[in-house]
């Protein structure tokens, strides 16, 4: 237990000691989406009746930011420690395969969220959404944060360079977030690419969250919690397996 | 009693490399041993096994009696790695790693053995540096400090001085002797025979992922017959003592001789030739005699006939 708690803290430090990357910057980048796309939007678009653009947009840009934060977390911190080799003082200790994920996932969550509450800290000062279900939002973040982070961890394993990780960053994790109803309602789309969303995880991670806010959603929030549920047991499952198998790690 | 170190018929291969090819290998509690070999002979993928940091496609590894794969929490409870490569972690300090390090093992309360431990290794006035600001040779003290911070009773080292010091090399040994006669056992891999020939009383030796020779380093040492001679002159060496002849520069002479016992006709045979001895050293082999030896006897074995 304790070789759990002091790979948890020895993460969360190693966030705080490059707080301005972990933390400012992405609070930074969110709040530079807000002020553009709520000035050119504001205007023209209203999602849900008498919520205005600014007031929608927020929930999911603090979920995609918690999402993105929670992956690079990991998924960095592990890619690092195995190009400069310090990944080896945790494979030669007693830690075993479990207490090691629930660190580096742990870890990941409590960056994700310490971030995506900046940054709904500072979108206040543009406009205030409803905080409809507080307990949905947290709900969420969390189980959107651990999913996310535990891809981070087979990202940061699989990963043999920056580059490839960088890949996943670009090719996976990106498009599916855009993708996902961050910026609008699915309903807004076109039948073919709404049919699309609704096999993307994001958007009910998104949608689900999003909930929490307004009472309002795309989908029922069950069946966004059944499937955010699912995704992050099938996914915890298979992360276990290869830290299991020492798959990359211990050759 | 158990012992320290236990690999029975390990076997590692990757793709067509034999790393480690059904090694046998017993240490026991309390030995000073050393691994030997050059390299690429399996020396640290043998260690990596030991340690958990790679995993054997066949046979059997265990420390003081636990299997390192089925009971990998306890086999590492008692075993200390200092890897071969400079590693650390950039973003903490000496303390916070040494604490850190403590934590992974289970430790908590663990500060006056880690400032013991970096007494000993000089480290004291260095820990509260980051890592960073540290130079090679400090990050290496580190690393065994790491290594031991949880007071582990065997300590593997691998290359534990390459590119360290003299200073430091004679602090960690003192250190480490001192580690060893309080009961640890002591695993070394080095390039530097005469470090392996002063510190361990058994030896492997290594190639090609085989043990190509394990005995006490005294044996060892012992199996190299004769010794040889360095000789200054008052004038030519007599023509039956040519053959001997390994080195020659005017008339400065090294001579081979089979054993101690030729020692006496050669000297006599320099009088009667009214030749002078004018300085004279006598060489022991050593183990790096032992070591060029075993490695072209298991060349020559290798050979494809």
């Amino acid at each position: 237990m304790l070789s759990f708690y002091t790979l948890l803290c020895k993460e969360v430090l190693r966030v705080q000691k490059v707080a301005f990357q972990t933390l400012l910057s992405p609070i930074l980048t969110a709040l530079l989406y807000l002020l553009i796309f709520s000035h050119v939007l504001e205007q023209h678009v209203e999602v849900y009746p008498g919520v205005r653009y600014t007031a929608f947009l927020i929930p999911g840009l603090v979920m995609m930011t918690v999402l993105q934060n929670a992956f690079a977390n990991s998924s960095s911190s592990l890619i690092q420690s195995k190009i400069t080799g310090g990944i080896v003082f945790v494979l030669l200790a007693p830690v075993t395969y479990w207490e090691f994920f629930l660190a580096y996932v742990t870890a990941s969550v409590v960056r994700g969220l310490a971030v995506g509450a900046g940054v709904y800290l500072a979108a206040l000062w543009f406009a205030q959404p409803p905080l409809q279900f507080p307990l949905w939002i947290l709900l969420f973040a969390v189980l959107g944060s651990a999913l996310l982070a535990s891809l981070g961890v087979v990202a940061g394993i699989w990963s043999e360079k920056f580059d490839q990780l960088a890949g996943f960053q670009n090719f996976i994790i990106m498009p599916l977030t855009f993708l996902s109803g961050v910026f609008y309602s699915i309903h807004s789309l076109p039948a073919f690419w709404q049919e699309l969303s609704r096999f993307n995880p994001f958007f009910y991670m998104i949608d689900g969250f999003r909930y929490g806010f307004f009472g309002a959603s795309d989908v029922s929030p069950w069946l966004s919690l059944a499937v955010v549920s699912g995704c992050l047991l099938g996914m915890a499952g298979f992360t276990l397996a290869l830290l299991k198998s020492g798959y990359k790690l211990r050759l | 009693m158990l012992p320290a170190v236990d690999v029975r018929k390990v076997r590692k291969h990757y793709g067509n490399l034999r790393a480690v090819d059904d090694v046998d290998l017993r240490i026991e509690q309390g030995e000073f041993f050393g691994l030997l070999g050059p390299n690429g002979a399996g020396k640290t993928t043998l260690i990596n096994l030991l340690a958990g940091l790679a995993l054997p496609d066949g046979g059997q590894v265990s420390v003081m009696g636990y299997d390192v794969v089925r009971q990998y929490r306890n086999s590492r409870m008692l075993l200390g790695v200092v890897p071969q490569e400079l590693v650390f972690d950039p973003f903490f300090t000496v303390r916070e790693t040494l604490r850190l390090q403590s934590g992974y093992f289970g430790l908590r309360r663990n500060d006056a053995w880690i400032d013991e431990v970096m007494h000993h290794l000089d480290l004291s006035d260095k820990a509260d540096f980051n890592m960073r600001r540290l130079s090679g040779g400090m990050k290496r003290r580190v690393l065994v400090a790491q290594a031991l911070a949880h007071k582990p009773p065997v300590i593997v080292l691998d290359e534990p001085t390459a590119g360290v010091d003299v200073e430091l090399r004679r602090s960690l040994w003192r250190f480490i002797r001192q580690l060893n006669r309080d009961g640890h056992t002591v695993l070394l891999t080095t390039h530097y025979l005469e470090e392996a020939e002063a510190l361990c009383g058994r030896i492997a030796m290594l190639k090609q992922g085989k043990v190509v020779a394990l005995d006490s380093t005294q044996n060892l040492v012992g199996s190299v017959p004769g010794c040889r001679v360095r000789l200054r002159l008052s004038g030519g060496l007599p023509a039956a003592l040519l053959p001997r002849v390994v080195e020659r520069a005017d008339n400065d002479y090294l001579l081979a001789l089979p054993s101690y016992q030729a020692l006496e006709p050669l000297l006599a045979e320099l009088r009667e030739a009214g030749v002078a001895v004018l300085e004279m050293s006598v060489q022991q082999p050593d183990l790096e005699d032992v070591f060029l030896r075993v490695m072209k006897v298991a060349h020559e074995a290798a050979r494809p006939c």
